[in-house]
């Protein structure tokens, strides 16, 4: 059930399928700092893409900046393709409250208009805050709400569950 | 309170950027470190970043300087800030409104930071003791004092092309007496652990016992330049003349002005650097200014990545409330 | 009025009189010490015990602000503030507004403080006319006027020329010349020359702004055998340079201002208006120097430099401030740190603020002869207390929040009682 990599393989078929049905041929990986880049490398490498993967660090568009201030370990984002009229494929490791994912979609239309924007998570924990979902979900969980599920690579993957704070 | 400790809340963060002094080195690389995240912002279509959405920078400028502050005015556009620019020197101080009372009068529109000038030494220090307490305060150089937004562009410049600073050798020239460009680099340079720092000036461009700053003092840009990994001109003002400091603009360039001759005295990938504006002829002959070994520019467009991620920092810090760590 | 001062520890350098003993005082003078006069019925008894009784103090430099500058503060204000901290007499400098070079001024200040009533104001003459260094100033008038000298008023006179016949028409009527001791070029900095000055990024004072001007004077003085008086030194070299002049013969003494004494150069960190002074504080061995000189007598005088400032003369960055300290309230107080530091003993700086100033000035004062007019100062010098408020009108000190040593509990002038803790 926790086992990372198993979870991952079971997204990568799903995600073949998904594309196969929407007709795309060339998508392109964008992975969310720093679980979701250890992702998606593994994504891109079981469907055999070739192209780069995209990076996003979202700290500058997160919408609780007037509470928290700058994150300490930013890293810079890079998009080392046009995301203009791409499809694009955004991968994270948690998907809880969903505002991760809105920071991320508004930063990438920062750089451009892509053809369209599909979401794959490898865990799912409940608690949307925002009307967003996930296409490709490796795993479902629920949780409440004094704990958090972590992944740790980059590696090996694990998913760990535990208190927070 | 200190001087030095006085932009820094109880945590040791960052609440105003006043002054190199008193920084840690983790203080200056997480500046580094942001700056260097910002810097792609430029190249995208759009050239914006959501952070500082609704809150208003004003620009306190006492001393005129178009360059600097249309700096600092991108560097907030680009976080989506709204920026108000007042030049005080053409507005209500000449009224004989007392510093005091402009500010209040500025505090009044409800705003979160200020980028101040001025020409005191000492000046942002007493604008950040005396406003309101969520307002952040930068400090766009106060007199001979300091000018630490430039002193992180310039040595994340540095860092840039060599990232190794306990080897640097540094040599900085010119007017040191009058430069707040030297004094915050130098501080900047020695937190971050550099080799060497040299000044390189005329016994009358030189502050009293400046080797109390950290520093080996040359006469002679012969000696203070050999081998050096960075030079960095100071700008020459025309006053110095008038105040019996120099004879004139041509004995300096003959005896200090950074020419390819003297170039090669340096370690051969040098870099150098003028916080500019430059005078070509005066500090830097025009071929050097334009050559390879330049990276004047690059320090310009380096300016706006550093002040977005001072000013983030700062901002942020006064958001978090106390006792938590990020 | 009749009063009996009672076992207190009467102290008058003067007379070199230092006992615990009874003090009389008819008739606004000092009548009997240890023996009543004759006669004499107590209206009025003040309890002593415990407590230092000395001659009322005189503040060889003060400034009350009046003529000319009301808003900062007045003759009123400010010798209310003087009759607090025990001092009975201040020599006011010429460089009020109008500066004090007509008997007109001069009159105007006398019957200002006796309406007030709490201190003595005298006035020094201005040596040249307006204070501008050009023409001389009526001295003879002025010494007629009841100016107890002439003096440069902070503006010292640039043009040796000048200076040197400014110094001879003085002398030719006895005058002593109270000069400041400063070269306005090289004088014109912010801050003491030297690494803290460097480190803030403000402009420099360099010593000898200051001893150069000295060791000029000094041989102007010789050739003409005026009696001198520098005011305010802040070096160490100024005091060997006045020690070594005395020890020749010269006719030339100086002061210090009690600030000088207590803070640095270090103390101008965080860029704290409040140590904008001019002189400028310098470094440790000059403070040192100064203590040292003030305890050996080559400075024979303590003052205040009392200089009351408004707020806003003070609340702007450092530069765009005006230099001075109020230093009325805490002149005895920080005299009586240095004593309880061990930089001098008792009497010495009593008689640095009272025989010292007389003799400077010329003035049957600051003792306690019997006949003397009863300018007297009680206070109980082991009761500390806390620099909050200062009395005089101008707040600007920088030892607001310091805990000092001796409170005045009374102080009388001519006899009365002009100030009652």
């Amino acid at each position: 059930m926790h086992d990372a990599e198993s979870l991952i393989e079971a997204m990568a078929g799903q995600l073949r399928e998904l594309l196969a049905a929407r007709g795309i041929t060339e998508p392109m990986l964008v992975g969310i700092h720093t679980g979701g880049v250890w992702i998606a490398e593994r994504l891109r490498q079981l469907l055999g893409i070739t192209a780069p993967l995209g990076q996003l660090d979202v700290s500058f568009y997160r919408d609780d900046f007037s509470r928290i201030g700058v994150h300490r370990r930013v890293r810079p984002s890079e998009l080392p393709f046009d995301v203009e009229g791409r499809h694009l494929v955004l991968v994270d490791d948690v998907l809880h409250t969903g505002r991760t994912v809105r920071a991320a979609l508004n930063e990438l239309f920062d750089y451009g208009r892509p053809a369209s924007v599909l979401l794959a998570v490898l865990v799912d924990r409940g608690g949307r805050e925002l009307p967003i979902e996930a296409h490709v979900v490796g795993a479902r969980l629920t949780l409440p709400l004094d704990q958090e599920v972590q992944l740790t690579g980059p590696e090996l993957l694990h998913l760990v569950i535990q208190q927070t704070g | 309170m200190s001087a030095t400790h006085f932009q820094l809340d109880p945590q040791g963060r960052l609440l105003h950027f006043l002054t190199i002094e008193g920084l840690t080195r983790r203080h200056l690389t997480d500046i580094l470190d942001t700056a260097e995240s910002l810097h792609g912002v430029a190249e995208r279509r759009v050239k914006k970043l959501p952070t500082l959405h609704g809150k208003t920078v004003v620009n306190l400028f006492f001393e005129a300087s178009t360059r600097t502050r249309t700096t600092f005015e991108l560097a907030a556009k680009r976080l989506s800030a709204d920026v108000l620019t007042l030049n005080i020197a053409t507005s209500s101080a000449v009224k004989g409104e007392s510093l005091l009372d402009t500010l209040r009068n500025i505090e009044a529109m409800q705003c979160d930071m200020f980028v101040v000038r001025h020409e005191q030494s000492g000046a942002a220090e007493f604008i950040a003791r005396h406003v309101k307490p969520h307002i952040a305060v930068l400090n766009a150089g106060d007199g001979r004092h300091a000018h630490p937004t430039q002193a992180m562009l310039d040595v994340f410049t540095i860092r840039r092309h060599k990232p190794d600073f306990a080897h640097l050798q540094v040599a900085i020239v010119g007017d040191i007496l009058h430069s707040r460009v030297a004094r915050s680099l130098i501080h900047a340079l020695n937190i971050l652990g550099a080799g060497e720092i040299r000044v390189v000036a005329p016994r009358t461009l030189l502050p009293a016992q400046v080797e109390n700053l950290g520093v080996r003092v040359f006469h002679c840009p012969d000696d203070g330049l050999r081998d050096v990994d960075v030079i960095v001109m100071l700008r020459l003002q025309k006053e110095r003349m008038e105040g019996a400091l120099l004879p004139s603009e041509p004995e300096f360039f003959q005896r200090y002005g950074l020419t390819e001759e003297r170039l090669t005295l340096a370690k051969p990938d040098v870099l150098v650097m003028h916080p500019g504006p430059i005078n070509r002829g005066v500090e830097i002959d025009s071929r050097v200014a334009d050559g390879p070994r330049s990276v004047i520019l690059e320090q310009v467009t380096n300016g706006i990545a550093v002040r977005m991620a001072i000013m983030s920092i700062t901002l942020g810090n006064h958001a978090r409330p106390a006792g938590e760590t990020v | 009025m009749h009063i009996l001062i009672q076992g207190g520890r009467v102290i008058d350098p003067a007379h070199q009189f230092d006992a615990v003993t009874d003090l009389y005082v008819a008739v606004g003078r000092v009548a009997g010490l240890g023996q009543p006069p004759a006669g004499f019925k107590a209206e009025r008894v003040i309890d002593a015990l415990g407590r230092i009784v000395c001659p009322g103090l005189i503040d060889l430099c003060a400034r009350p602000r009046e003529p000319g500058l009301e808003h900062k503060a007045t003759i009123a204000s400010e010798t209310r503030a003087a009759a607090a901290a025990g001092i009975t007499t201040l020599i006011c400098p010429p460089d009020t507004d109008p500066v004090i070079d007509e008997p007109a001024v001069v009159e105007l200040i006398r019957r200002r403080a006796e309406a007030a009533g709490y201190a003595r104001v005298r006035a020094l003459g201005a040596l040249t006319h307006r204070l501008r260094g050009e023409r001389l100033a009526e001295m003879a008038a002025l010494k007629e006027a009841g100016c107890v000298g002439v003096s440069d008023g902070g503006r010292p006179i640039t043009n040796a020329r000048v200076l040197r016949r400014a110094l001879e028409y003085a002398a030719t009527f006895d005058l002593t010349v109270f000069l400041t001791p400063l070269d306005p070029e090289l004088g014109s900095g912010l801050a003491h020359e030297g690494p803290v000055a460097t480190r803030l990024g403000l402009s420099g004072i360099p010593a000898a702004a200051e001893t150069g001007v000295i060791a000029r004077d000094l041989e102007l003085i010789r050739d003409i055998g005026v009696r001198a008086h520098f005011g305010r030194l802040s070096c160490a070299r100024s005091v060997e340079l006045v020690a070594r002049a005395q020890a020749e013969g010269l006719p030339v003494t100086a002061d210090v201002a009690v600030h000088h004494l207590h803070l640095t150069e270090n103390d101008l960190v965080g860029f704290d208006s409040r140590c904008h002074v001019r002189p400028p504080f310098r470094g440790v061995r000059d403070r040192d120097a100064l203590r040292a000189g003030l305890a050996s007598g080559a400075l024979s005088v303590l003052c205040s430099d009392h200089q009351p400032h408004e707020p806003d003369a003070k609340q702007a960055p450092f530069g765009d401030t005006e230099p001075g300290v109020s230093g009325l309230d805490t002149l005895l107080a920080l005299g009586l740190r240095l004593v309880r530091d061990g930089s001098l003993p008792l009497p010495t700086l009593l008689e640095r603020l009272t025989a010292g100033p007389a003799r400077i000035l010329g003035l049957d004062q600051g003792h306690l002869g019997i006949g003397a007019p009863a300018d007297l100062c009680v206070f109980a010098p082991d009761a500390d207390w806390l620099a909050a408020t200062l009395r005089s009108r101008g707040q600007n000190s920088p030892f607001i929040g310091w805990e000092l040593p001796g409170r005045v509990t009374h102080t009388l002038l001519e006899g009365q009682i002009v100030y009652e803790a």
